[in-house]
């Protein structure tokens, strides 16, 4: 019998909770039914930060905690899990660090987004990591602030976090790692009935079988998304499967040829093995969405919803990455590119799931390139996203995989341009003009609020022109703003 | 980073010091309660409205039945609940609370569901059935001006004969230039909870900067006198001018629900829905000319603001006058003409924005001296400099002698201090060899008028008692939004009575407590209220003196009052002793203030006289980098130097200086509104509509205040409004972007728009050949 409720810590102390609506959020049990109302509703769709809280799980023997927007986390998704608010922080009327500093650095105006921030960084404070103003940034790429100007916060944490965590959290771990430990029952979780039900299957088998016997329930692994069509689309999901609990569905495997990610695997925990592919994807994955997001949100997730404007999916088509697929005991392999047909449908039959990507590294001889164009750096969807593999011999290109989001329907190849391109020499610019026009009869691009459709097409030609140039020797010192390759090939 | 808040005051109690926000402490331990954090009242309903899907036509038919019948409602309104008059509009009576006949908006309500929860609410208001003969909509300025429609008459400040100085002048410039709007994105969405109380009664807590005005929106809906309705606004999460007239239909509704089913009533709207149903920012399309000498010194300048108003009135009046009495910013246009049309669109009416329509008009000032500068080949900060406001060069196109410049000095400062000059040198060598990357860099000067330009809106009350045991409360007129204000009135009491800050409480701005307050807007909120409770506490502390002086042999006159002590006859007595003599001797120990800001003497109708006390004057130099290929661009260094007379508290003004040209870069640059053809608001989330995040924030950002010798105006204890100036700093990224992009064929004029999105920015790449 699977197991019928939800068992969590709640700021250190045990709690099982039987009643759980399928669509329950993390932040309407806090709010509306704890009346813990120091978290904050801003905007209800994951991206203002007021709502952070931070969550704990066990990992490799360890705690992690990581920054989560309740408004869009799931009830059920908590469960194994310690949930610390902004109302748990101070003790016995003394500030936790983070907030004295705060305090001191003026580091609160209107207050309302202040308890998110006062938790994304005390997120980095039990992070272990002694950061520079860019982490600081980065940490709070999800928070945003009308009031202040961020400058008072973001020295605000540099003087409160030096790596080293010595408050009430950090005194009972090794209590709060053996209660999540005994609450690994290994056991399924089915809350509800057949109609209705949140299930959180333990294996990656009994996952797969779940989804083959309801092809109709919604698979969720973050809920990045799918928070979203229950808070602003209110849609009712009556059937939700929840892979997070799936042991073994977020594994991360790294050979000599290439990396196995696991469909569960969030961008914070694939960011190392993919950044250690090529350094713009490190930049591309960083920019993805917030802390707050790539701690929630699944490499499997980005591909299966099909979205065309997805920052993985050009990535990975453009590396060549394979996708796989299960359903009940059986899999299947396809190119990723084959899996996107069109807006809204995708390869994947009723009750299949995806399950991993495998990711070939890059040969010697190839060179890549990621661009992530959107109205803000951090924290927003692309515009036009692109991603070049050239294969380079004696100066000739003799391949090129080019996949974009943002220009159809569909993350999709530039066939012709790619076609163009073979047996050019990388360093004669004019013979790169038919490649870079060819793009304009790959891809006919929408307006909408991101870009016009001449920007999108212009950008993409001229994002062809700029890796091109980088790959032809330029740094990127002298044609990129902002991640430059150089930089953060340094930083690793 | 290097701030450096000015040296604190050494001679007194609370006044200059850098102390935290009062709020501060509870704001992380998230112990601060807005309204909706409140303990819900027994019986709460929640009230969500319906929203017109069309942006114009005639409802046909409002079939409600399906909202009715859903789970949990309780009561469906419309405007035949209303008992008194549908309307919740600052002054002009054109905004209806629900729209009845005539659609004019995307997002106009139509209704409002009244239910057992928040989430039933809102289900059940998608479940209404509209049917609205659908006309095709004015959705952009230009749509508007083709339409000729207004929604105010069109205004002018004139001076000498502009147009003919121009047509005949050998230097010439013009221009069209487009600004965008801007949505407040205050954290805290719009919410109001009412509570019906006995007989006719309503409390109504609102986020709003004008507790006034909805206690008077809800009485004259409720058809109730406005002593039967209270409304109380202890902070807000972020206001920005967005709650300044915007919080009132909310309020509204919520009142009205209360009075339908007689039970307190909460509405919280719901992120995408605000940004929908509120007003925000007006944008603009500017045309303009002008004449200069051949040094680029102004000798005329003819310029039409048009602004998107949508479809009322609402504050529009005041924001455009205030575009006009700011499109000199800091020069002299020796003859002038200012002409503002106000547009109307089918689209949400535009509101308040900090900075009330000036920083449109310093927009196009500094986008003039901009293209006189590529024009004449010179160095933009010189042609600025050189039409600065001066000794007989210093009458506004408005008629306003400015009297307090500073300007010379303080721009003088940061040219030093930013090492202007030399960073520029090496840009124009940077820029010589980069081939995809271009840098610019810029300095603008701000001027910004202080007072509302509404005469009678100058002026405020404060309530202030001080107990037996010696604290102290406070009570005033403005409101809290994040700026501080609460803190710095406390401050002027403490001081005032020579105590520790922690002796004072300052409590909830409501109206029965001040009454017929003004909104906190026009950056007057400590100008206005600091003076009041200052006047307040001046009479307390005069009878307890008076007490004091008698009880303890001295003289009234020299009773001092210092460090928690009173002074008197040589003897040093506790505060809270002389507080206790007072009651003891039946001298009352409560007193209101009252303040009216003086020499304001605007007279609107002949367009004469003085809007202003005073003026706020600050500068900013900022560093751009450009990719030439993508449009994207980075502020890598901005120096700021601004100017706060005598600071209450230099922490708080430094957190208004940098929050604020934060707030006004993202309005310049990744904030940008899209409509549709259909006039639907596209950019209505946060995931669509991008404000800065901290890595938006110059890398190399350096701020600081003004070693100012006070302020010239008697205004409290000689301190500067703060609140909207700084926002105008952010032209200097919107300049140097303009230069970076110049760099690329110099002499030719790049056309760039706001906000200078990475997609704008490569337009005006390609434009420049």
């Amino acid at each position: 019998m699977p197991r019928a409720k939800l068992v969590f810590m709640r700021n250190g102390k045990r709690v099982e909770e039987t009643e759980v609506s399928p669509n329950e959020t993390l932040l309407d049990y806090l709010r509306l039914r704890e009346r813990s109302c120091g978290t904050k509703e801003g905007c209800n769709e994951g991206d203002c930060g007021a709502c952070t809280v931070a969550v704990g799980s066990m990992r490799k023997g360890r705690m992690v905690y990581e920054p989560v927007n309740a408004c869009i986390r799931l009830l059920a998704q908590i469960d194994g899990c310690d949930v610390i608010t902004v109302d748990d922080l101070a003790s016995e009327g003394e500030l936790h660090p983070v907030q004295k500093a705060m305090v001191e650095q003026h580091g609160s105006q209107c207050g309302f987004c202040t308890p998110g921030i006062v938790m994304s960084l005390f997120t980095l404070y039990h992070s272990g990591q002694k950061p520079d103003r860019q982490r600081v940034n980065d940490w709070l790429a999800g928070n945003l602030c009308r009031c202040t100007g961020y400058r008072p916060i973001a020295d605000a944490a540099l003087l409160a976090i030096d790596g080293n965590a010595d408050d009430a959290l950090a005194t009972r771990s090794a209590g709060t790692l053996k209660a999540l430990k005994a609450m690994q029952d290994g056991e399924d979780i089915f809350i509800g009935n057949t109609d209705r039900f949140v299930a959180a299957p333990a294996s990656i088998e009994a996952l797969a079988k779940l989804v083959a016997k309801h092809p109709d329930a919604t698979i969720v692994s973050g809920a990045t998304d799918v928070g979203l069509w229950i808070t602003k689309q209110l849609r009712e999901l009556p059937r939700i499967i929840l892979t997070g609990r799936a042991a073994g569905f977020d594994a991360i495997t790294s050979s000599k040829s290439g990396l196995r990610v696991g469909a569960g695997a969030t961008y914070a925990q694939a960011f190392d093995a993919l950044a250690g592919i090529d350094p713009d994807i490190g930049e591309v994955v960083r920019r993805i969405g917030s802390k707050q997001v790539r701690a929630s949100g699944t490499i499997g997730g980005n591909i299966a919803n099909g979205s065309p404007i997805g920052d993985m999916p050009p990535m990975l088509i453009a590396l060549g990455a394979q996708l796989e697929l299960m359903k009940g005991k059986k899999t299947r392999v396809m190119a990723l590119e084959d899996f996107f047909i069109d807006y809204g449908k995708q390869n994947r039959q009723a009750g299949e799931l995806v399950s991993a990507v495998e990711i070939p590294r890059l040969a010697r001889n190839q060179h890549f390139r990621a661009y992530k164009i959107s109205k803000r750096f951090d924290q927003d969807i692309s515009a036009v996203m692109a991603a070049f593999r050239i294969t380079v011999e004696k100066g000739k290109m003799t391949e090129a995989r080019i996949a974009f989001g943002g220009m159809a329907g569909t993350p999709k190849r530039a066939s012709n341009a790619e076609a163009a391109l073979v047996g050019v020499s990388i360093a004669n610019e004019a013979d790169w003009e038919t490649a870079i026009a060819a793009l304009a009869d790959d891809f006919t691009p929408l307006t909408d609020m991101r870009a016009s459709a001449g920007y999108r097409m212009r950008v993409a030609q001229n994002l062809l022109r700029k890796a091109l140039t980088e790959i032809a020797g330029k740094a990127s010192d002298e044609t990129r703003v902002a991640g430059r390759r150089e930089r953060l090939e340094a930083a690793q | 980073m290097n701030v450096k808040p000015q040296q604190l005051k050494a001679d007194t109690m609370a006044v200059g010091k850098a102390l935290a926000h009062d709020s501060a402490e509870r704001h992380v331990q998230g112990t601060a309660p807005y309204i909706d954090d409140l303990r819900e009242p027994e019986g709460l309903l929640h009230v969500a409205p319906g929203l017109s899907p069309a942006a114009r036509g005639i409802l046909r038919s409002l079939d409600l039945s399906a909202v009715r019948a859903a789970p949990g409602v309780v009561a469906v309104l419309t405007a035949a609940d209303i008992p008194g008059v549908n309307d919740c509009s600052p002054a002009m009576g054109d905004d209806p609370i629900f729209a009845v006949k005539e659609i004019e908006f995307h997002g106009q309500v139509l209704f409002a569901v009244v239910a057992r929860t928040r989430d039933q609410a809102r289900r059940a208001a998608r479940l209404a059935k509209v049917e609205i003969s659908e006309k095709k909509p004015a959705v952009s300025v230009d749509d508007g001006l083709k339409s000729g429609k207004t929604v105010l008459d069109p205004y002018e400040f004139r001076r000498g004969e502009a147009e003919a100085a121009i047509s005949s002048a050998p230097h010439k410039v013009s221009g069209a230039l487009r600004i965008g709007g801007q949505e407040h994105f205050y954290l805290e969405g719009q919410i109001s909870m009412a509570l019906p109380g006995e007989g006719s009664e309503m409390k109504v807590m609102c986020s709003t900067q004008h507790p006034s005005e909805v206690q008077h929106l809800v009485a004259r809906m409720l058809a109730r006198p406005e002593a039967m309705i209270v409304c109380e606004c202890r902070r807000m999460g972020g206001g920005f001018g967005g709650k300044e007239s915007q919080a009132g239909q909310w309020a509204c509704l919520a009142a009205l629900a209360a009075h339908v089913t007689g039970q307190p009533c909460k509405i919280r709207l719901d992120r995408d829905d605000d940004m929908v149903a509120t007003g925000k920012r007006h944008d603009f399309a500017v045309e303009w000319q002008a004449a200069h000498d051949e040094k680029g010194v102004l000798e005329a300048v003819d310029v039409t603001f048009n602004s998107r108003c949508g479809y009322s009135a609402d504050l529009s009046l005041g924001v455009n006058d205030r575009t006009m009495f700011h499109a000199d910013n800091s020069y002299f246009y020796p003859q002038v003409r200012i002409r503002s049309n106000r547009v109307k669109t089918n689209t949400v009416s535009n509101t308040a924005f900090r900075g009330f329509g000036g920083p449109q008009g310093m927009v196009f000032a500094e986008r003039m001296m901009d293209e006189i500068a590529v024009k004449l080949g010179a160095d933009p900060l010189e042609i600025r400099k050189r039409n600065f406001y001066a000794k007989g060069r210093d009458v506004t196109p408005y008629g306003m002698t400015v009297e307090d410049n500073i300007l010379k000095q303080l721009v003088g400062e940061l040219e030093r201090s930013s090492d202007y000059r030399a960073r520029r040198k090496e840009i124009a060598r940077f820029n010589a060899t980069s081939r995809y990357l271009k840098k610019g860099i810029a300095l603008n000067p701000v001027k910004f008028g202080i007072a509302f330009t509404l005469k009678h809106l100058n002026q405020a009350g404060a309530l202030v008692h001080v107990y037996t045991d010696g604290s102290i409360q406070v009570n005033h007129g403005g409101t809290e939004m994040g700026q501080g204000l609460y803190l710095k009135v406390a401050q002027v009491v403490a001081e005032e009575f020579g105590v520790d800050i922690s002796r004072v409480r300052i409590t909830a701005t409501v109206t029965d407590k001040v009454p017929n307050t003004t909104p906190t807007a026009a950056s007057s909120g400590a100008d206005l209220n600091g003076m009041a409770a200052k006047k307040a506490a001046e009479t307390i502390r005069q009878r307890m003196a008076e007490v004091a002086a008698k009880f303890w042999q001295g003289k009234a006159g020299e009773v001092r009052f210092s460090q928690g002590m009173v002074i008197v006859g040589g003897r040093e007595v506790p505060f809270a002793e002389v507080a206790k003599k007072c009651f003891l001797e039946r001298v009352q120990l409560s007193a209101t203030g009252y303040y009216a800001t003086p020499k304001i003497t605007w007279d609107r109708e002949t367009a004469s006289g003085n809007p202003f006390l005073y003026f706020a004057y600050g500068a900013s130099c900022s560093e751009v980098l450009i990719d030439t290929l993508t449009g994207e661009n980075r502020v890598t260094r901005a120096d700021i130097l601004h100017d706060v007379g005598s600071s209450l508290n230099p922490a708080l003004d430094i957190g208004q200086v940098e929050g604020g040209f934060v707030q006004g870069v993202g309005w310049l640059t990744t904030e940008e509104l899209v409509f549709d053809e259909k006039g639907r608001l596209r950019t209505h989330a946060p995931s669509t509509y991008k404000i800065p995040t901290a890595f938006d924030v110059p890398e190399d950002f350096r701020v600081k205040l003004w070693e100012s010798k006070g302020n010239r105006a008697s205004t409290i204890y000689r301190s500067k409004a703060v609140g909207e100036p700084p926002v105008m700093l952010a032209t200097s990224v919107f300049s140097a972007i303009f230069h970076a992009i110049a760099s690329i064929n110099p002499g030719k004029v790049p056309q760039l728009d706001a906000p200078a999105t990475a997609e704008a920015v490569l337009k005006a790449v390609e434009g420049m050949g």
